[in-house]
């Protein structure tokens, strides 16, 4: 099957459509086809709005026909993971207890993607409060990996990776509190892009854990996470966590190359047990073409690295239990029948709203919180958050960005870890430490692994530096020209 | 070893209904869980100070300028039970 506009970058989209070469509407029409031919198969969407889409997307048109200029953003087909609040549009988070929740505002992220024309065609699945690493942890359903039926997307932002492997949007968002961005990124084979903690406000998501979670952006190039990331990012004064430094336009400088660039290899990373040989063969062939480049690459270490998922599984659920207290039946969202009281209301509505994860989640944030733990728990947990930046801080007095790969395997199979929460969290052991630290990162597919599943490699950079990331990115990418496509694309007829 | 926790005292502290599986099983996994978590201990010197958020800030304020809110329907819109525009609960006091 020859590519059609749904699979095309936004970058190409945006040039043809201010060409008047194509209609937004085309471009729309193109996507909602191709939902319709695989989302069932996928289960990729929670929400569909193609008739809201239709509109944005005639507006659009209207612009061009009008001789407007248009941004990049106007008239690409967008998919926001179901955390994301859209007025008037069902956001459920993956949980039965927000199964009936219409926000009554919208996100900043979408309220400046819609300003400049972007269109939504729909909402997609996720881990349930964007807790898990494989999308099984969705009320509704799992999402199935484009690549591999039986495999799953990775998570917790399967949908949207999903998505934009599957031609069902041109780009998506995410959000990343340990990884949920690029672990998926890497496992559907498209771009990741975490920027640091800050960069992209956070107002009106639905928040996980408050000091890690990150928004992230799915696309099909480099260039895309940088022209939607200029799109979205810079101060917001809801969102006191913002970063009030303003926001460069991070597409400037993309092509600058990596001549002389100082890349820190993680060797460690790729000497651990539960790394597949052809994730590390595929990363370590990555590194290369970056020396062919002309970047040097030396080992690096971030010594307490080790102890980050720890910490992770310490700060992550002390946060999350403090966040999900809000859904208690009241005021928004699923209810249970019956409760004589309202403390029995609560605990029921709690009880069969929340799915396993998440009640494992607030249980352990809980006891690590109460009275008599705390300081051994959550307090030391904290502390080896400040070993880790510390080491991050070191390591980037002798480097310019860091890689590793993205995860230790490929897409697993749907079942194989869910009776395993420790296996699981394993699947996020790289990517971890770069939102302990808030520092910005990325992966990009490098590689297919010999059963045909993606590989990811990561690339982490110093605090608010972006722009280096994205540029090795880019420059990577050139090189690797990664173009394989999921098969289940191919055996589409046109 | 695994650690140790009273699954009921803290699934109340959480207002969460378990069944008795439910119980059995996080009693378990919590415990695995909590096993592995606890390497935290072996790195973490008394002289390290705590983070707790990647990029300290503190008193961030805005303008405190009037600007319109979410209406009274709004607001209501999405309530599971009402009664004359208000949330509507189980009985609060009363409980002995």
């Amino acid at each position: 099957m020859t590519a059609e506009l749904c699979d095309l970058t936004a970058h190409d989209l945006s040039a043809k459509l201010a060409a008047g070469d194509v209609r937004a509407i085309d471009v729309l029409e193109s996507t909602l086809r191709r939902i319709d031919q695989v989302d069932e198969r996928l289960h990729t969407f929670l929400t569909r709005t193609e008739g809201q889409a239709r509109t944005q997307a005639g507006l659009v048109d209207e612009r061009v026909a009008r001789r407007e200029e248009v941004g990049p953003v106007a008239g690409i087909p967008l998919a926001l993971k179901d955390v994301f609040c859209t007025k008037g549009i069902r956001t459920t988070a993956g949980s039965k207890i927000l199964e009936p929740y219409v926000p009554p505002y919208d996100c900043t992220p979408w309220e400046r993607l819609q300003a400049g024309g972007a269109v939504l065609v729909g909402k997609t699945n996720c881990d349930e409060f964007a807790m898990g690493s494989s999308n099984e942890n969705s009320a509704f359903g799992p999402v199935r990996n484009p690549w591999n039926l039986e495999t799953v997307p990775g998570g917790s932002s399967g949908g949207s990776a999903a998505a934009v492997a599957s031609g069902q949007a041109v780009w998506a968002l995410g959000t990343d509190t340990g990884g949920s961005v690029r672990q998926p990124a890497s496992l559907c084979g498209v771009v990741g892009f975490k920027p640091t903690y800050g960069r992209i406000s956070r107002y009106g998501l639905i928040a996980f854990a408050s000091s890690l979670d990150h928004v992230g952006t799915f696309t099909r190039d480099v260039r895309d996470a940088a022209t939607i990331l200029s799109a979205i990012a810079g101060h917001d004064p809801r969102d006191a966590t913002s970063l009030p430094e303003p926001a460069p336009h991070y597409g400037a400088g993309l092509d600058a190359g990596v001549q002389g660039l100082r890349v820190g290899v993680m060797e460690d990373w790729l000497g651990t047990e539960g790394v597949q040989p052809a994730v590390r063969d595929s990363v370590r062939a990555a590194v290369d073409r970056l020396v062919g480049l002309g970047a040097t690459a030396e080992t690096a270490s971030l010594p307490h690295a080790d102890y980050a998922l720890s910490a992770y599984y310490l700060i992550a659920p002390a946060e999350c239990s403090s966040n999900l207290a809000r859904y208690d039946g009241v005021r928004y969202g699923y209810r249970a029948p019956g409760g004589g009281d309202v403390m029995e209301m609560n605990m029921r509505t709690r009880g069969a709203g929340f799915g396993d994860e998440v009640k494992r989640r607030i249980m352990l944030g809980t006891y690590s919180l109460s009275a008599g733990y705390y300081d051994a728990y959550y307090g030391q947990a904290q502390k080896v958050r400040t070993l880790v930046i510390r080491d991050y801080e070191e390591a980037f007095r002798r480097f310019d960005v860091l890689v590793s790969p993205t995860s230790p395997t490929t897409a697993f199979r749907l079942g194989e870890k869910t009776e395993d929460p420790l296996a699981m969290y394993l699947s996020d052991i790289f990517t971890i430490p770069s939102d302990l630290t808030g520092t910005p990162a990325v992966s990009i597919p490098c590689g297919l692994s010999p059963d045909g599943l993606p590989i990811g490699f990561q690339i982490m950079g110093r605090l608010m530096d972006e722009a280096t990331v994205l540029r090795v990115a880019f420059a990577l990418e050139q090189d690797l020209r990664f173009a394989a496509r999921p098969p289940l694309l191919e055996a589409l007829s046109a | 070893m695994p650690v140790e926790i009273d699954v009921q005292h803290v699934a109340r502290l959480a207002r969460l209904a378990l069944t008795e599986e439910e119980q059995e099983r996080f009693r378990r996994q919590l415990g695995l869980i909590l096993e592995h978590a606890e390497n935290v201990r072996e790195v973490a010197a008394v002289d390290v100070p705590p983070t707790s958020h990647p990029i300290p800030r503190s008193n961030v304020l805005r303008p405190d300028d009037p600007a319109p809110s979410l209406s009274h329907e709004e607001a209501m819109a999405s309530a599971p039970e009402e009664e004359s525009d208000r949330f509507k609960v189980p009985r609060v006091v009363e409980q002995e």
